[in-house]
């Protein structure tokens, strides 16, 4: 049949397909590819995340194009793109929002992804690079949040770079390294310019790797089981073309919203103020989706074992992200979904309002009240990765699995071979 | 295939053995290569000559009368002049040194006692303290405080409470006259 679908095609197209198989391999991958069909929206942040990407890189060619990587002109060439440039106020908004919509769509799709068990065996590696991307996204956003050369920009820069220090005896060399001077400045600038072009182009070259792996068994579900037989599938087109479609639609109205009435809502006003080497502004914050990892940065002040405040702080931050890295060996449970776990399913809550609770911490300064709620959160960051999981995985007592998703969704009797049984439990 | 006599062991052991060591010094070599074409791609990041060269500034300390304190530039950097009172330098040398966390005698940080010279880079995350300009907070220690995480400086820039691990640094300075400094 999809030989036939293929040979409506004009000759040409088929002259081509013979010789470089692509139309083939987009209509295996993208048309017949068999989806469960049980999917529900929170499936869309996928799709969702490439099409950003995709934005992020038309957005960000064109503003390169204006955009000029000199510690004395950066700020004046933002500034031109924003009034003289015919809809450079659309493209830096497109642009500086979009990067707010990219984490918020991958914060999303990867709690959506701990809810239900995506990260199980077989698909760890697949996992594993989205966390990969994840990294990247965080190393991309960062430099080109200092682009602009804004207060905000320059500090972010230092703070951030400075946290290299930390590391014994070679932490001053390796900051030096990446300042290529003595302060954060135009070689500095011009550097993270450099790999601010080239980190999104990474990026998709793992997210192709990520999409390889998840075509390797499919997408999780709902209900975390495998798919078992033709009757657990539909064809990703038309079913799941028009839902991604459908969610892009939405997703977009959110991204105008933004962009259109409140473009600078989600930045910082310091950031409007040129960098100025000689002053720090007063309360120095990252962007919103930095702002758990800034939170458990700042938690750490105190010292163990000898290693310093600051060394740990910097490992804690940057353990959060291996703690998810592994996350698919630390939880010993074989059920994927939430659905039947009853003890995971509340742990799951209690996670997003930790991390939630982290941000808040991160955006403000570090006194009183916020520090005790700083480190309360850190340390049960930890506790549900390293020991809430692992554990649980041992003493809980999932509920019953369904025989196959076909006979979850459409009652009992659409799942066994014979199609004779009409009333099964609707 | 050949029989498995005693000569024809050894020399399939021996050729083994032969094409072992090919592979590790090809391999090691290769290793060494790479390292050699890579090295001067990284180092084009480290500090360029003309970043290395800049590097001194003469001051003029005569304007700066006791109890005033100046910023000045140094390779991109502020450098903070305390012309310190004599009861700011009784407190800095009052101080139990072991109770330090990075001990160090107000001494051993100034070439006279009148005149504290550090560069105003907190050494938690490299923001600028505070404590220059009057009305600014200088922290219980009568030094700088940070306003980015906290740090607090006493008045010889010693760490006293706060994240960051270390004093202000002193930056390499001589005098060049009796009110004069040249920094670096
Ligand atoms: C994952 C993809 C990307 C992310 C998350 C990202 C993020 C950011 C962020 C947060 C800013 C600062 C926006 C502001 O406050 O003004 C920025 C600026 C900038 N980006 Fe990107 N970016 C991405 C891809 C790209 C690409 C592919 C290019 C070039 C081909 C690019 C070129 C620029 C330029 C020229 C600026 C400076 C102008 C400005 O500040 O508006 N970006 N980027
Ligand atoms: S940079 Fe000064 S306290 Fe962190």
């Amino acid at each position: 049949m999809a030989d036939v679908h293929r040979g409506s095609g004009s000759r040409i197209i088929r002259w081509i397909d013979h010789r470089l198989p692509f139309m083939a391999m987009m209509q295996h991958e993208l048309y017949d590819y068999p989806t469960p069909r049980n999917l529900s929206y929170w499936w869309n942040f996928g799709s969702l995340a490439g099409i950003m990407l995709v934005i992020m890189i038309v957005t960000g060619v064109f503003l390169a194009m204006q955009y000029t990587p000199s510690a004395s002109l950066a700020f004046d060439s933002v500034e031109r793109i924003m009034r003289d440039v015919n809809y450079g106020w659309l493209n830096r908004y497109a642009h500086a929002n979009g990067a707010s919509m990219f984490f918020a769509i991958l914060y999303i799709h990867m709690f959506r992804g701990l809810y239900y068990g995506s990260y199980k065996a077989p698909r760890e590696l697949l996992w594993m690079l989205g966390v990969l991307i994840l990294v990247l996204a965080i190393a991309t956003a960062f430099m080109g949040y200092v682009l602009p050369w804004g207060q905000m920009s320059y500090w972010a820069a230092t703070v951030i770079t400075s946290l290299f220090s930390a590391i014994p005896l070679i932490g001053q060399g390796i900051v030096t390294f990446l300042w290529g001077g003595f302060t954060v400045g135009d070689p500095t600038l011009h550097r993270f310019y450099a790999l601010h072009y080239l980190l999104p182009f990474i990026i998709l070259a793992v997210v192709l790797l990520h999409l390889i792996a998840l075509h390797r068994f499919g997408s999780n579900n709902p209900l975390g089981i495998d798919m078992k037989g033709p009757q657990d599938s539909i064809p990703f087109h038309p079913y799941y073309t028009i839902k991604d479609l459908f969610g892009l639609c939405v997703f977009l109205l959110i991204y105008a919203f933004f962009v259109f009435y409140a473009p600078n809502f989600l930045g910082s006003p310091d950031n409007y103020i040129p960098a100025n080497p000689m002053q720090t502004p007063n309360h120095i914050v990252p962007e919103w989706y930095l702002l758990p990892y800034y939170a458990i940065l700042r938690s750490i002040t105190f010292s163990i074992l000898g290693i310093p405040a600051k060394l740990l702080g910097v490992i804690f931050a940057f353990g959060s992200l291996f703690v998810l890295l592994i996350v698919p060996w630390l939880d010993t449970s074989s059920v994927r979904s939430s659905q039947f776990r009853p003890i995971y399913k509340w742990l799951f809550w209690v996670l997003v309002i930790d991390v939630l609770a982290l941000g808040w911490v991160g955006a403000n300064p570090p006194q009183g009240i916020v520090v005790t709620v700083g480190q309360i959160a850190t340390l049960y960051f930890y506790v549900h990765f390293l020991i809430l999981l692992p554990v649980l995985g041992k003493i809980e007592r999932p509920r019953p699995l369904p025989s196959s998703i076909a006979a979850a969704v459409l009652g009992d009797a659409a799942g066994v071979a014979a199609p004779a049984a009409p009333m099964g439990r609707s | 295939m050949a029989d498995l006599t005693d000569e024809n062991i050894r020399h399939a052991h021996s050729d083994t053995t032969r094409r072992d060591f090919l592979m590790l010094t090809a391999g090691a070599l290769g290793a060494v290569a790479v390292g050699a074409t890579v090295w001067p791609f990284i180092d084009t990041m480290n500090p360029a000559r003309d970043t290395l060269a800049a590097s001194t500034t003469e001051v003029d300390l005569t304007p700066v009368a006791v109890g005033q304190r100046l910023t000045v530039a140094w390779r991109g950097k502020p450098v903070f002049i305390d012309h310190r009172t004599t009861a700011e330098i009784k407190t800095a040398r009052e101080v139990d040194i072991a109770q330090l966390r990075d001990p160090q005698s107000d001494a051993e940080r100034v070439k006279k006692p009148g005149w504290l010279v550090v560069v105003g880079v907190c050494t938690h995350l490299g923001c600028i303290p505070l404590g220059q300009k009057t009305g600014d907070d200088r922290g219980p220690f009568g030094g700088w405080f940070c306003p980015c995480h906290g740090s607090i400086y006493d008045t010889s820039g010693r760490i006293r409470q706060g994240p960051a691990p270390a004093n202000l640094a002193v930056p390499p300075y001589e005098f060049t006259g009796n009110a004069t400094i040249r920094i670096g």
